[in-house]
């Protein structure tokens, strides 16, 4: 199974276009694959005949790197289980070793529905939390569209938009140019001229190209206008570090964002999360910069299915409780920072884990709360340290809870260095589930 | 200034019309005089930039405008203000930085607004307001709503990537946009040959297929002329126009400009046929005397002058004002 994405983890066998004895050469497209983002052909990249189809089509959830046919030189099969070095076995994935995202509540299982009132939960992706986010409103409000590079037909270059456009037609759904500064600006005019843009950046590292009309048009206006000039808009993309993707799509711009007043800032982990606070930034007057992480896209939790679900933006949530130390964590590090819960425990320390999900304005009640508890504090997050978001919460914390701290407050965060490409180095610079582990032993010896 | 134009008959224009463009250029002309004055005196703080000699684009193209059309510009926006009928007391009082002014006091001379009189601003990063335009006329599209967004800039401006990325937005989606380039020749105190590889500005939406125009835009008339064809292209075809409005800017750059980059006498020379006073010409020659003029020109200055008496007595923003409008609650 070839790795046909940089976040795929495994796929679907959606067909095969050869049969066994079919000669192929370099360039044959010989099976369709479904990942989490695309359909797929793949391509021989050798000569010889087909030998065996070892996965059957419709096959899914094959891991990468598993072996799906076996080839041949030879048009003589009989023979080939005779001869293992005639035998070889497609596997033309780009070898790359996808770090194992792990959490506590990820599986991959078919959607269960939990059947009960307006609770009612039922596993979905955060991809398809988000889409369903996107579409509940959209159906709520026609002033509600959405614009980015490839939202509409492509269906979304992660498939966060699968099936907007056949919904909703393409005057809410639209393509733009790759032209991040125009589109965003175009974006804001059409918030100043009261409606209500999601604005997809392919990543955020591309919002890069646009930060000028974020910030001073966006983020300022309504103060330069004395409260007129509301900008109801909503910014949203995958931010951080995808994987292997290296330097200029690897970074997280939560700090860069939280620092300018006139924005709301916010960063979902779950496909609950995702949901809940997606449709409360689209719902809400003021520009919402939506950090989401490409990682977590496939990754499947438990939400609610009623569209009346929303989440508060500029509330915490305490995913854990416990009575040692407080680790603070929002997007992929809030599983990590769980991990690191689960792992503490059997070394006897009980962790509070604290889900920011808001950045700005950040909910300082719920993190002082549990530090008066706790009296320890770790903060997380993927971006760099320096001037970073833990750097914020360790300085709030110190002004407005230094009573109450037994320890130093420690930050775990990305390496200061631009994200490498090399796998090893990548990890190095990611912060882990250890590094976590290994700060909290460090304040509760 | 197309000089090699011969000069037009226009006595078919009626009286009615010339006074009232007359009386908004003169509005202009007067109130940025007075805010030239409060800005010498430490009245007005910061940047402010003048529109003294620019009078006829705006005042022109506002001409061809309906009411429910919007208008968004940069920082050189008092005359783009006072002719969408915004208060003159409230945009002097936002200049002297008082609860009074549109902004109460937050924005200043480059960042005031009117939603009520369809003005989006005001805007102080050069060309970050075409997007928004464009943007603004993506919603009166989306709306069904038939009105037109007029999008000003400068020469300077139009050298800005983002001018580019919505050109080829606004043509590619239809948007019913007037991209309005006011060409006074000076990017701040650069001249257009010495920042702009080509120094016709209009032809730059040529390779988009967006149709344009230049005009002169020391005479109103022609501005109006050139406006109500290109109003009227937008809102019917639902595309954009480029008008290019070849101008001159008579003071500084901002207040605090020493103004070395061009001589004393070729701003002389520009006065001398500036805009007013051909509108003026104009307008004594369709039978109205002198003494008349005159009257117009003392009642729109008492008009001012009452504007800035207005800025200068009414009170500071109160100290709460600085935490509030950040975000909507």
């Amino acid at each position: 199974m070839p790795a046909l994405s940089p976040t795929m983890e495994e796929g679907t066998l959606a067909k095969w276009l050869v049969k066994v004895g079919d000669k192929i050469s370099s360039g044959d497209l010989i099976a369709e694959i479904e990942t989490d983002k695309a359909t797929m052909e793949i391509e021989a990249i050798e000569e010889g005949f087909i030998s065996k189809l070892i996965v059957e089509e419709g096959a899914q959830g094959i891991k990468i790197n598993t072996p799906i046919a076996e080839f041949s030189d030879t048009e003589k099969f009989s023979e080939i289980n005779n001869d293992e070095s005639n035998k070889n076995v497609i596997n033309i994935s780009k070898k790359e070793v996808i770090e194992e995202v792990k959490s506590s509540v990820i599986e991959t299982s078919d959607k269960d529905l939990t059947l009960s009132n307006n609770d009612a939960t039922k596993k979905i992706t955060v991809r398809e939390a988000l889409r369903d986010a996107i579409l509940e409103e959209m159906e709520a409000d026609n002033d509600v569209f959405i614009m980015g590079e490839e939202v509409a037909e492509y269906e979304g270059a992660y498939k966060v938009t699968q099936g907007l456009l056949e919904k909703f037609g393409d005057k809410r759904v639209i393509d733009t140019p790759i032209t991040e500064h125009g589109f965003t600006g175009i974006g804001v005019g059409a918030a100043f001229g009261n409606l209500k843009p999601i604005v997809e950046f392919m990543t955020f590292n591309f919002s890069m190209q646009a930060i000028d009309q974020i910030i001073n048009s966006a983020a300022k206006t309504l103060y330069m206008s004395g409260g007129q000039m509301g900008c109801p808009i909503v910014f949203r993309g995958p931010n951080g570090a995808a994987s292997r993707v290296a330097a200029q799509h690897s970074q997280c711009f939560a700090s860069w964002y939280s620092h300018v007043p006139g924005l709301k800032v916010v960063s979902p982990w779950s496909s609950e999360d995702a949901k809940g606070l997606l449709k409360s930034a689209i719902r809400d007057p003021n520009p919402v910069v939506f950090l989401e992480n490409e990682v977590m896209y496939g990754q499947s939790f438990n939400c609610p299915i009623s569209n009346e679900f929303t989440l508060p933006i500029g509330k915490a949530n305490v995913e854990k409780n416990g009575s040692d130390i407080t680790i603070v964590a929002f997007s992929i590090m809030v599983g990590k920072a769980l991990e690191a819960a689960n792992e503490l425990e059997k070394n006897g320390i009980n962790v509070e884990v604290i889900n920011l999900r808001t950045l700005r304005p950040l909910d300082l009640e719920t993190i002082i709360n549990s530090v008066k508890k706790t009296n320890r504090l770790i903060t997380c997050e993927e971006g760099f340290g320096y001037s970073g978001i833990g750097a914020e919460i360790s300085s709030l914390i110190q002004e407005h809870a230094f009573d109450w701290l037994d320890a130093p407050v420690l930050r775990v965060h990305g390496k200061d260095v631009p994200m490498p490409y090399a796998e090893n180095l990548e990890k190095l610079a990611l912060p882990q589930t250890s590094d976590i582990i290994n700060k909290a032993k460090q304040i509760c010896s | 200034m197309n000089e090699k134009q011969a000069p037009k008959k226009k006595s078919n224009y009626d009286l009615d019309l010339l006074l009232k463009l007359n009386e908004q250029m003169l509005l202009i002309r007067r109130f940025e005089e007075k805010a030239g004055q409060l800005y010498g005196m430490g009245k007005i703080g910061g940047f402010c930039h003048l529109y003294i000699g620019q009078e006829a684009v705006v005042v022109g193209i506002n001409s061809a405008l309906k009411d429910e059309d919007t208008m968004v510009t940069s920082y050189r926006d008092h005359g783009h203000m006072l002719v969408c009928g915004m208060d003159p007391k409230g945009v002097m009082a936002e200049l002297t930085g008082r609860i009074t002014g549109y902004s109460k006091g937050k924005g200043g001379s480059m960042h005031m607004f009117s939603r009520e009189k369809g003005f989006f601003g005001g805007h102080g990063i050069v060309g970050a307001q075409v997007p928004i335009g464009a943007g603004l006329a993506f919603s009166h599209k989306y709306k069904n709503e038939k009105s037109i967004c007029v999008t000003f800039f400068g020469d300077g401006a139009a050298n800005q990537g983002q001018v580019y990325e919505t050109f080829n937005i606004a043509a590619l989606w239809s948007l019913p946009v007037l991209f309005v380039i006011e060409n006074n020749l000076y990017g701040m105190g650069t001249s257009v040959e010495r920042s702009s590889s080509t120094d016709n500005f209009a032809i730059r939406g040529e390779a988009f297929g967006i149709e344009n125009k230049t005009v002169n835009g020391m005479d109103v008339l022609d501005v109006r002329e050139a406006a109500l064809e290109a109003v009227n292209y937008c809102r019917s075809k639902q595309k954009p126009f480029i008008l290019e409005v070849k101008t001159y800017r008579f003071r500084g750059h901002s207040m605090s400009d020493p103004g070395k980059y061009r001589t004393r006498d070729e701003v002389a020379e520009m006065r001398k046929n500036g805009p007013l006073k051909a509108l003026q010409k104009l307008i004594l020659a369709n039978g109205l005397n002198e003494s008349k003029l005159k009257e117009i020109d003392n009642q729109i200055k008492l008009k001012v002058n009452e504007a800035a008496d207005f800025a200068i007595v009414s009170e500071l923003p109160d100290e709460a004002e600085l935490l509030k409008d950040i975000i909507i609650e």
